[in-house]
């Protein structure tokens, strides 16, 4: 008897916290004035964009749907691979995105892109000169720069007693298990390349061995190859040396001052991430004045302060510290980039990157 | 004996909680870096209120999670009944296909799932988040119940219906509750997968439908910003304060 | 009896959304796209024949294989104690119990960083005491760890579940005869848990062998899973072929092993509910 009533109990305590849990659910969305759900509600046109996370200044939306009565369904994803998988299987509607430069010349191949009229936006004559006509978009048809940068190294200068000026000090077994190597073959294979002296675009298969064999040569002196912890990790100190992009240097400077940055002379690669128009997009217009929006001078400083990386649109950096225009890291010279190569999308290249890299981390 | 059971017990929660009091020590750091301590600080908090897109992956995150743990419960339950009651040759079939979303990587699982989605012309949102969410969470429900099914003893029932009751009447009452705890862990461990789902969530949601797990493992070029952390320690507490309060009310109950 | 067929509400959700997304990658690791159009080929499963691919997939076994192990080492004595405690405690220590998994798994992952670097949390303590640095982390230790740690409640659970409900006259008849806790323990209370301890091992060994997160973070990417492999196929070289002819081998792989396992256990477990 007694066992029939607590289990009697016991489904009543059940049924009652599944109902305050059931209450709390609903109650969010009143606390957060109604989440962003559903799409298409009545006459206001709603805007689909697809940014890299934590990759917008928190009050630019909002702004955005003030000045234009534009609503922004916001969304977010994690590398470039993940949002063209997305995007080419139709599986999102997505009027606005903002890929990498080497996607955007494959999806520019792939036509997965719409033309861009520049007439639309004004604002792009903020957009430096120097950054027009790249090679993923030679004729400025397709995207318009949103952020930009170099990867190079960084060190701990209380680590490392000589210069850095060479990819090679990171095959220098003085630093075994002291040196971090990104954890993506492109700019791994790329690193390799270019302290071999060649192009890190290379589709040579010799070239590519002597890459592979230098990576594999290299593994026992990496202590890991990682992905954004990169940064943590060099500001705790637990590495001397770290191949990193150059916003992620500017940031990890301002934390620990032992650090520092340098572009190896051989030279590196030169990045860029770009606002574009997907195919799929259903309000041409509207995406047009976005893209206007951001390249407004205030709205991109706004950006590049929160974001921290560098910015493309010389109206926002007129409005930056001085002290960061100075910093070689945030905003080279041109003579500092001369070896630099932006990476280029080759489709048969990419299976043999999986299998270098594969055999590369087998052992 | 008792003192090792205690002790053990103690390690274990120790081992399971470390992780998370550091990362709720965290949300306090006045530094955007793990790597560092640059002061107390309660700006992560304010900063979390302000940012909308967090906010709005968390309602998701939430109303998915409940949603579609329950709908995994019931239909999982039921399913674990008929499927204990099959033949041989059916019942190994079944809880094979049943494995495959176990198994397979999410990224199969993701992919497949929105092929399918596109191919039958459903617009990605917030139904197929949904109905991907059921779908790898049925199979941890049925796992769960399954064993308490075993061990149940199969005359209870006959002798429920013997004693009158109608086949409805005798699940109810007699053994729904013998394999209440399954359920419980059933409903739990889905629970728990939904929460914290990226990628299957990633190539399933769309028009603007996100939830946590996309938002932070979206953040990974960047770095996790501490806003997150701030989230994680107001979510834990709540987790715990509705569970003291369900504590407080059952012992009452007890008393009484 | 009867309710066989309520499990049909099921079975069409499954046939739906388990069974034709299946047929799509099996599907695709049996064709290939040329020139002319859509060919069948054998050539993605020959691919991952060669010997690279073939130590990458036995270190993923490996590594779930020894994961699970622990896992059930360590949690079959949590299960037990979680089953006898006393009514009211037995409800929270369970909340209590799964509550850490529902925080972000990235983020304490991230945490376990903190707690095992060099300049962590953990050798800053040892420090105090004049230890010196430990290296915890980026070996297969740190790996283990982090496996342990994301999947130990789905072996908890499902034992504590059956734990929970063995009959106690049952324990208390072979008491009665003379046996001793061990003897109880090894010949009554152990294989009543069987069905609970197969469910587990089931919810911990299938996806320990495609995970490849734990390993990347915590192991420093130093080696190739199965899982990112496949990841790798599907999202970065888009060779969605060759990635659906390994996911097709290792499902095979492991279906075969856990049907092994479950004839044993069918073996071992007398009575039951058998239908």
């Amino acid at each position: 008897m007694k066992h029939i009533k607590y289990n009697i109990k016991h489904k009543k305590q059940i049924v009652k916290f599944l109902a305050l849990i059931l209450l709390l659910t609903v109650s969010v969305p009143l606390m957060t004035g109604c989440g962003k759900s559903g799409n298409g509600s009545g006459e206001r046109v709603v805007l689909n964009v697809y940014n890299w996370g934590d990759y917008i200044d928190e009050t630019v939306n909002d702004l955005f749907e003030e000045k234009y009565g534009i609503k922004v369904n916001y969304e977010t994803f994690a590398t470039n691979e993940d949002m063209y998988t997305k995007i080419k299987s139709g599986g999102g509607k997505y009027d606005i995105a903002i890929p990498s430069d080497y996607m955007i010349k494959r999806m520019i191949d792939e036509n997965l892109l719409n033309k861009i009229n520049l007439d639309n936006i004004p604002n792009y004559k903020y957009i430096e000169d120097r950054f027009k006509n790249l090679a993923y978009d030679p004729n400025n048809e397709y995207s318009v720069p949103y952020m930009w940068g170099t990867v190079g190294i960084l060190y701990n200068k209380t680590m490392v007693n000589e210069p850095v000026d060479s990819w090679k000090i990171l095959w220098d077994e003085k630093y075994a298990k002291q040196i971090l190597m990104l954890d993506s073959y492109r700019e791994s294979i790329g690193v390799a390349l270019k302290m071999l002296g060649y192009s890190m675009n290379s589709d040579n298969p010799e070239e590519l061995e002597a890459a592979q064999n230098a990576l594999i040569e290299q593994k026992p002196l990496v202590l890991a190859y990682i992905g954004d912890e990169i940064k943590d990790k060099m500001i705790g100190e637990e590495a001397a040396l770290a191949v990193v992009w150059s916003g992620d240097a500017i940031y990890c400077k301002r934390e620990n001052p032992n650090l520092e940055y340098a572009i190896p002379k051989e030279g590196s690669n030169y990045w860029f991430d770009a606002i574009v128009i997907p195919k799929t997009a259903e309000h041409q217009a509207e995406a047009e004045k976005y893209i206007d929006f951001l390249c407004d001078p205030e709205i991109a400083f706004k950006n590049t302060e929160y974001i921290g990386y560098s910015s493309p649109n010389s109206g926002a950096k007129e409005m930056l510290d001085p002290s960061l225009l100075n910093d070689k890291t945030a905003y080279p010279d041109d003579e500092d980039i001369k070896n630099c190569e932006i990476f280029q999308y080759n489709e048969s290249l990419i299976k043999t990157y999986d299998e270098i890299w594969t055999r590369i981390t087998a052992e | 004996m008792r003192f090792l059971k205690k002790f053990y017990t103690f390690i274990i929660f120790f081992f399971l909680y470390a992780p998370i009091v550091v990362l709720m020590i965290f949300s306090f750091n006045n530094s955007k870096s793990r790597a560092k301590w640059g002061g107390f600080t309660f700006k992560w908090y304010a900063e979390l209120f302000r940012d909308d897109e967090i906010l709005s992956s968390l309602y998701y995150t939430v109303i998915i999670a409940v949603i579609s743990s329950l709908v995994a419960t019931v239909i999982g339950t039921i399913a674990a009944i008929g499927i204990h009651n099959m033949s041989k040759v059916k019942k190994t079939v079944v809880m094979n296909l049943t494995y495959l979303p176990v198994i397979n990587p999410d990224i199969v699982t993701g992919i497949s799932l929105m092929i399918l989605f596109i191919f039958i012309k459903l617009d990605l949102g917030f139904i197929t988040l949904l109905f991907a969410h059921i779908t790898f969470n049925i199979p941890y429900v049925i796992l769960s119940v399954m064993p308490k099914l075993k061990q149940l003893n199969k005359h209870i029932y006959e002798a429920a219906l013997d004693l009158g009751a109608t086949p409805l009447r005798a699940f109810w009452k007699v053994i729904l509750p013998e394999i209440m705890p399954g359920v419980v862990t059933g409903a739990l461990l889905a629970f728990t997968l939904s929460l914290d789902d990226f990628v299957i969530s990633f190539f399933t949601t769309g028009s603007g439908v996100s939830n946590l797990s996309i938002t932070i493992y979206s953040m990974a070029r960047r770095g996790i910003n501490p806003k997150i952390n701030a989230l994680s320690t107001i979510m834990f507490i709540t987790v715990l304060l509705l569970l003291i309060v369900v504590n407080k009310r059952t012992s009452r109950k007890e008393n009484a | 009896m009867k309710t066989r067929w309520i499990a049909t509400p099921y079975i069409v959700w499954m046939i739906i959304f388990t069974v034709v997304p299946l047929l799509l990658v099996f599907f695709f690791s049996v064709t290939v796209q040329t020139d002319d159009g859509i060919v069948f080929t054998l050539e993605h499963f020959k691919k991952l024949m060669e010997p690279i691919y073939l130590k990458v997939l036995l270190r993923s076994i490996l590594l779930a294989f020894v994961s699970t192990l622990v896992c059930l080492v360590l949690g079959y004595p949590m299960a037990m104690i979680l089953a006898s405690s006393d009514l009211k405690r037995k409800n929270v220590l369970v909340f209590l119990f799964v509550a850490p998994m529902w925080m972000n798994f990235l983020l304490r992952t991230y945490a376990w960083l903190t707690l095992l670097e060099k300049n962590g949390l953990i050798n800053s303590v040892l420090s105090i005491f004049g230890i010196k640095p430990l290296n915890l982390l980026y070996n297969n230790l740190a790996v283990l760890l982090g496996m342990v740690y994301n999947f130990l409640p789905f072996m908890v659970l499902p034992i504590y579940s059956v734990l929970s409900k063995v009959d106690k006259s049952v324990i208390e008849a072979a008491q009665d005869l003379g046996a001793n806790n061990f003897k109880v323990f090894t010949k009554v209370t152990f294989p009543l848990s069987l069905p609970g301890v197969a469910s587990g091992i089931t919810m911990v060994f299938m996806p320990a062998v495609t995970t490849f997160v734990v390993p990347r973070l915590l192991g420093g990417a130093q080696f190739t899973l199965i899982g990112n492999l496949i990841e790798r196929q599907f999202v970065l070289v888009g060779d969605w072929n060759f990635g659906s002819a390994i996911s097709i081998v290792m499902m095979i792989l492991i279906l075969i092993s856990m049907g092994i396992m479950s004839r044993y256990e069918t073996e071992s477990v007398e009575g039951g509910f058998f239908g």
